[in-house]
């Protein structure tokens, strides 16, 4: 896929997060929009995932370990074929298999079930061995917050995955530099999070994880990392492609109304061009 | 009922998971440094590479454990119970049960009988936390053998387990023909019609000496070894209420959320009696050996005895 057509998708996978979550009244557009582009790039690019066998033994694995922004996560699915995207306007109703934090019991394309902050990354390093064990060539993947990181779980798993050189995995950090009480560096700073990942013998990669270029050359660099886990370190604007949303910590955990929700779409439409 | 051939839980389950090595190619044993006190040690030394050290690190272990198991693989994670259940309860909770991952718990040290260490790694809280989470089955085995019985089960079985050992050596006390383990299923070690005294892990063994020294008063007292608390045994439970009336419990922990209340929670909807709850009451352990804080919380058979008899 090339750069414009992943943009379009990318495009598409936005207009899939608001219409959800307008849908559900509640969620988490912020994340969901900053992440957007790499959620693309993984589903519609990297990963080597068949939708009409998402239990593959062999497939790659994908862990949300910031699981609020399964909005995101969720139209990438739906968007590569895993569910009906009509179905993305269930998020988080009574009866539907769309809950509120993915659920690999319920959701075609989850691979783990996560939304307890910090957890994630262990459960992907879990899959990573696994796959060492088997001698099984799949890559995991995991996407951290980087408000998520301040947990300290996620350094346990960083050490192990460090210490075992677990280079089949690839961790993804969403930079958006807002968390729900304010930007990272101001309510318990986890920078410089490039050189704590380095200091846990990691690769580390510093990219504008909004940009399809950077994004790429990344996950190439990550696979061709051998003998250490790669950390992707990703720039990106928290609300990114809808402009009232871009960079506004209001819009972490809150739903547009039906006249914001018709301005988005807009938006988005314009963009799409 | 031998008293001769004594041995820990804890090492029965190092025992237990090497012995099942082989069988089940899918086994893989987690620790967190303690290898040598969980006696996972066992398992690592005839599968070196099934067996991986988390470090001094329980919630990732707890959260690796998940991920091996939604490749296919059977971990079994280790560590002393107040770190396996207490400081993990929320990994093991969102991690392990939402999903509903075939996890097996194998927490040691549990209880009092923990001894020297004192109040701050006695457990006494793990069976209650443990009942509350959906789908958990949770197993306390009395002796060695009823801990190959039960890892064997868990193996076999789909879905997470919670599997409680001791420190401190148990007798053997299930070493007849007729025995016969199945989960969810209680077993009457010892019939009696005045009263049933339900315990579990090394309780049963001390319930039944207390049985003993009733039975000199006149008092025939019926003795089950409730080794799976969840699923909880309903029949047996039911017929013990419906035969004997008065219904004791014992158990090494607190008896706020244990097996006293999930039997007191069953009986008092489904066959109303009196039942009493022997086990810690509301208070933290402190260091002593195991013999003398059994005998201080009167948790041993004549401390039973004691307890029972003050209320007949």
């Amino acid at each position: 896929m090339d750069k414009q057509k992943l943009e379009k998708t990318a495009n598409e996978v936005r207009k899939g997060i608001i219409r959800a979550v307008h849908s559900a009244k509640s969620g988490h557009p912020g994340g969901s929009l900053s992440a957007a582009d790499i959620y693309t790039y993984l589903y519609f690019e990297e990963m080597n995932i068949d939708p009409k066998n998402p239990k593959d033994p062999d497939r790659d694995r994908f862990v949300l370990s910031k699981g609020h922004t399964a909005p995101g996560f969720y139209s990438a699915l739906a968007n590569r074929g895993f569910f009906p995207v009509e179905d993305l306007t269930t998020l988080r109703h009574l009866g539907s298999y769309l809950q509120g934090h993915p659920d690999m019991k319920h959701i075609p394309g989850v691979d783990m079930s996560s939304g307890s902050l910090g957890q994630g990354l262990s459960a992907a390093v879990g899959m990573a061995l696994a796959a060492r064990l088997d001698n099984k060539s799949y890559r995991t993947y995991c996407l951290c917050g980087d408000g998520e990181i301040e947990e300290g779980q996620i350094w346990e798993a960083a050490m192990f995955a460090g210490a075992r050189k677990l280079d089949n995995l690839c961790v993804i950090v969403d930079n958006n530099n807002l968390q729900i009480d304010g930007p990272i560096s101001e309510v318990c700073s986890p920078y410089p999070i490039d050189k704590k990942f380095e200091a846990f013998n990691f690769h580390v990669i510093n990219i504008d994880g909004n940009n399809f270029d950077e994004i790429k050359k990344a996950f190439d660099e990550a696979k061709a990392t051998k003998g250490m886990p790669t950390a992707i370190i990703a720039k990106t604007v928290k609300g990114k492609g809808v402009s009232f949303m871009e960079d506004q910590v209001g819009w972490h955990g809150k739903a547009p109304n039906d006249e914001e929700f018709e301005k988005a779409m807009a938006e988005l439409e314009r963009a799409a061009g | 009922m031998s008293e001769q051939k004594s041995i820990a839980t804890r090492e029965s389950y190092g025992n237990a998971l090497a012995a099942l090595g082989e069988e089940f190619p899918n086994l893989v044993v987690l620790d967190a440094d303690l290898a040598n006190a969980t006696k996972t040690l066992t398992f690592q030394k005839k599968f070196p590479e099934r067996h991986i050290d988390c470090g001094i690190a329980e919630a990732n272990m707890t959260g690796i454990a998940a991920g091996l198991a939604t490749t296919g693989k059977i971990p079994f994670i280790s560590s002393f119970a107040m770190f396996a259940a207490g400081r993990n309860f929320e990994q093991v909770r969102n991690s392990i049960g939402y999903p509903h991952l075939n996890v097996k718990i194998g927490a040691t040290h549990a209880g009092i009988t923990v001894g020297e260490d004192g109040a701050s790694h006695q457990s006494i809280e793990d069976i209650s936390l443990m009942r509350t989470i959906p789908g958990m089955t949770v197993i306390v085995p009395s002796d060695d053998v009823e801990v190959h019985a039960a890892v064997r089960a868990a193996i076999e079985t789909d879905g997470p387990f919670y599997l409680r050992f001791s420190r401190a050596a148990s007798p053997v006390i299930n070493d007849g023909a007729d025995y016969h383990f199945e989960v969810g299923k209680g077993i009457t070690v010892r019939d009696g019609k005045d009263l049933t005294i339900v315990a579990c892990g090394n309780e049963v063994y001390h319930a039944l000496v207390a049985a003993d020294k009733l039975k000199e008063d006149g008092v025939d007292a019926r003795v089950i070894n409730m080794h799976t608390i969840k699923p909880l045994d309903q029949d047996i439970l039911i017929k013990a209420a419906e035969e004997t009336g008065r219904i004791f419990t014992v158990e090494e922990g607190t008896v706020i959320g244990g097996l006293g209340s999930a039997v007191a929670e069953l009986l008092s909807c489904k066959h109303p009696v009196s039942v009493h709850r022997i086990g810690i009451f509301d208070v933290f352990g402190e260091s002593g050996s195991w013999k003398e804080l059994l005998k201080k919380y009167k948790l041993d058979g004549d401390g039973i005895y004691e307890q029972i008899k003050a209320r007949l």
